[in-house]
């Protein structure tokens, strides 16, 4: 398919022009590194208490300073770029999986099921997602699997709306057609010849979506209802260290800047990937 | 124009209806039930059993939620389950503190917002442009308690200019400012990064209009072709636009007040949560839910009044 690649390069092309998408992707890119590598360098064992260095302020030993257990906040921290990245990641994925599918049903089928479904993901997209995110969290309940889809399913909305659009237009084409005339299923139909064409957006909505589902089980670890201790994550991190702001403000703001770069640089790619699909926004 | 806002209004019910109905079933899937949370884990059946007589708990589910429907429409938002004091009146003594955030954080937002919005856009491709767009982006990124708790580091533990928690005396002005100053800004600085990326939009869009390009032509100052023919256009889809920010506005509302122990909806919702009080969940929710509708229907329907082509969509 050589247009094909024609294509992707003047897209990569682009892409390397735009210098704020390469700056996030390079984000990306150590944030991954951090979460998957990072764990192995630990200075510390995260859970570890160092009694005898309770809040004890950043130095050579612990360079980011100790929390109120005496814990090494930047072993704490790298950990907790797993937790993040794996809840950001897994949630998106169950989104696509449950969220792509319904959309493009309801795109292709049309009539009542569009209509109904149309009517929920309307009514869903209309609660802010941390409201969502928060009430699923109390229905759904569980550890990091109930996390996982509470933060999922609060997203998945997005996605069905995302799918169903091009799939209207899809619905018309003359392809459509002739698959159609020569007896192709309609569930063939849907997953064969529609999704391949809504996956574009896709791939590109889930990077910043998945900096939102980042940020959302910030929120909720920070409220108390994320990921359960010990496992170190970001928000429940900077909780513990609201009561130390005075004596100990590292505590705290060191996991944040943690969020922030990561929330940060899939924000910056995702804003690039959009400037180079819709050129007009370019400028 | 008056069939377009019945329109608006009538498809505004059902999606109240359905909320408020997916509110409900998420309430009453919730694990664990509220009289054993109310009475403690070491309670006897029989008062388990009696307290969820009590509570109508009992009865079939379609039963609890048509008694819900009726009591809504009559503005009767029920009883706390944890210590069964009414709903409302607690709701009425908090929601003061919440609409107190939620227009100064507009205001400042729309204050900031704004202005920068119009700079970067007329100086797009420059560094002042560089520079506040990744500000911007920034703030999208801030997780709204994060962003909360470092201006409570700088402004109250380390500078000890504004208290760092409470909604201060309702009936004192200065006190309540006082209080607000530290939450307001955090909500505020939040809405400022969206308003700012939205208007910088809306005023590219405008200035690659043709009619620019004909006020240009006719040599008139650079200034008065911004001012007079983008700025005006470019504003009128901003400000009824804002209205569509509302879910992220009370979302940085709630963080705020959690982070600054301030009272209000967001605090009485996590504290509601906390205690498995599903039936103050669930009216803070519907509560919540109906302030967003309405303030899309306003939206949808200034956004008519000032660009009529939007009917016939």
């Amino acid at each position: 398919m050589p247009r094909e690649t024609t294509q992707a390069k003047r897209m990569w092309r682009t892409f390397k022009k735009n210098r704020t998408a390469l700056v996030g992707a390079i984000g990306v890119i150590v944030v991954l590194l951090l979460a998957i590598f990072g764990p192995f360098f630990m200075p510390y064992d995260p859970v570890e208490q160092h009694l005898l260095d309770q809040l004890s302020p950043p130095s050579a030993r612990f360079p980011f300073g100790t929390d109120v257990f005496g814990r090494d906040v930047l072993s704490r921290s790298i950990l907790g770029s797993r937790v993040s990245l794996a809840v950001g990641l897994v949630s998106v994925m169950f989104a696509v999986v449950l969220g792509v599918p319904t959309g493009i049903l309801a795109g292709y089928k049309g009539g009542l099921i569009d209509t109904g479904i149309t009517r929920v993901v309307d009514v869903l997209m209309s609660f802010p997602v941390l409201i969502l995110g928060l009430m699923l969290r109390a229905a759904i309940g569980g550890g990091f699997i109930g996390l996982v889809l509470a933060i999922g399913i609060a997203i998945t909305p997005r996605f069905i709306r995302l799918a169903r659009a091009p799939t209207i237009s899809i619905r018309e084409k003359e392809y459509i057609e002739a698959a159609k005339a020569v007896g192709v299923s309609e569930i063939r139909l849907m997953f064969r010849h529609i999704m391949p064409n809504v996956l574009g957006d896709v791939a590109v909505m889930s990077t910043l979506w998945i900096a939102l589902a980042i940020r959302l089980e910030a929120n909720l670890s920070f409220i108390g209802i994320g990921i359960p201790p010990p496992t170190p994550s970001w928000g429940v991190m900077i909780r513990s260290g609201v009561d130390f702001l005075t004596n100990a403000p590292w505590i705290s703001t060191i996991p944040g800047i943690f969020i922030l770069f990561t929330v940060m640089s899939f924000n910056l790619v995702g804003d690039g990937i959009r400037d180079i699909i819709d050129p007009r926004l370019q400028q | 124009m008056i069939g377009y806002i019945i329109r608006k209004i009538l498809i505004a019910i059902p999606t109240m209806f359905v909320a408020v109905t997916i509110i409900f079933l998420m309430m009453r899937v919730i694990p664990g039930d509220p009289a054993t949370a109310a009475l403690g884990n070491y309670a006897s059946e029989i008062a388990v059993q009696a307290l969820k007589e009590r509570m109508g708990l009992n009865r079939p589910i379609y039963v609890q939620y048509i008694d819900y429907l009726k009591g809504l429409a009559q503005g009767d938002l029920g009883k706390s389950f944890v210590n069964r004091n009414p709903v409302a009146p607690l709701i009425r003594k908090v929601l003061p503190y919440t609409i107190d955030l939620t227009l100064s954080g507009i205001l400042i937002g729309t204050i900031l917002g704004i202005p920068l919005g119009i700079i970067t856009a007329v100086k797009r491709n420059s560094s002042i442009d560089y520079i506040f767009r990744t500000l911007s982006l920034a703030g999208l990124s801030f997780p709204a308690f994060y962003s909360g708790l470092l201006l409570m580091l700088v402004f109250s533990v380390y500078l000890g200019l504004f208290p760092s928690i409470g909604g201060g005396d309702l009936n004192n002005v200065g006190d309540r400012l006082y209080h607000l100053a530290l939450p307001a800004l955090n909500v505020g600085l939040i809405m400022t990064a969206y308003i700012t990326r939205m208007t910088r939009s809306a005023m590219l869009d405008v200035i690659q209009q043709d009619y620019i390009s004909t006020a240009r032509a006719k040599g008139l100052s650079e200034n008065r072709v911004i001012v007079k023919h983008a700025l005006k256009n470019a504003l009128i889809s901003v400000i009824t636009v804002i209205g569509l920010y509302i879910g992220i506005l009370i979302a940085g509302c709630v963080m705020s007040e959690i982070i600054f122990s301030r009272p209000g909806l967001g605090k009485l919702l996590i504290g509601a949560m906390k205690n498995r009080d599903y039936n103050m969940m669930q009216s803070i929710l519907v509560i919540m839910t109906g302030i967003i509708v309405v303030v899309n229907l306003i939206t949808d329907i200034a956004y008519s009044f000032c660009d009529p082509r939007i009917k016939y969509e």
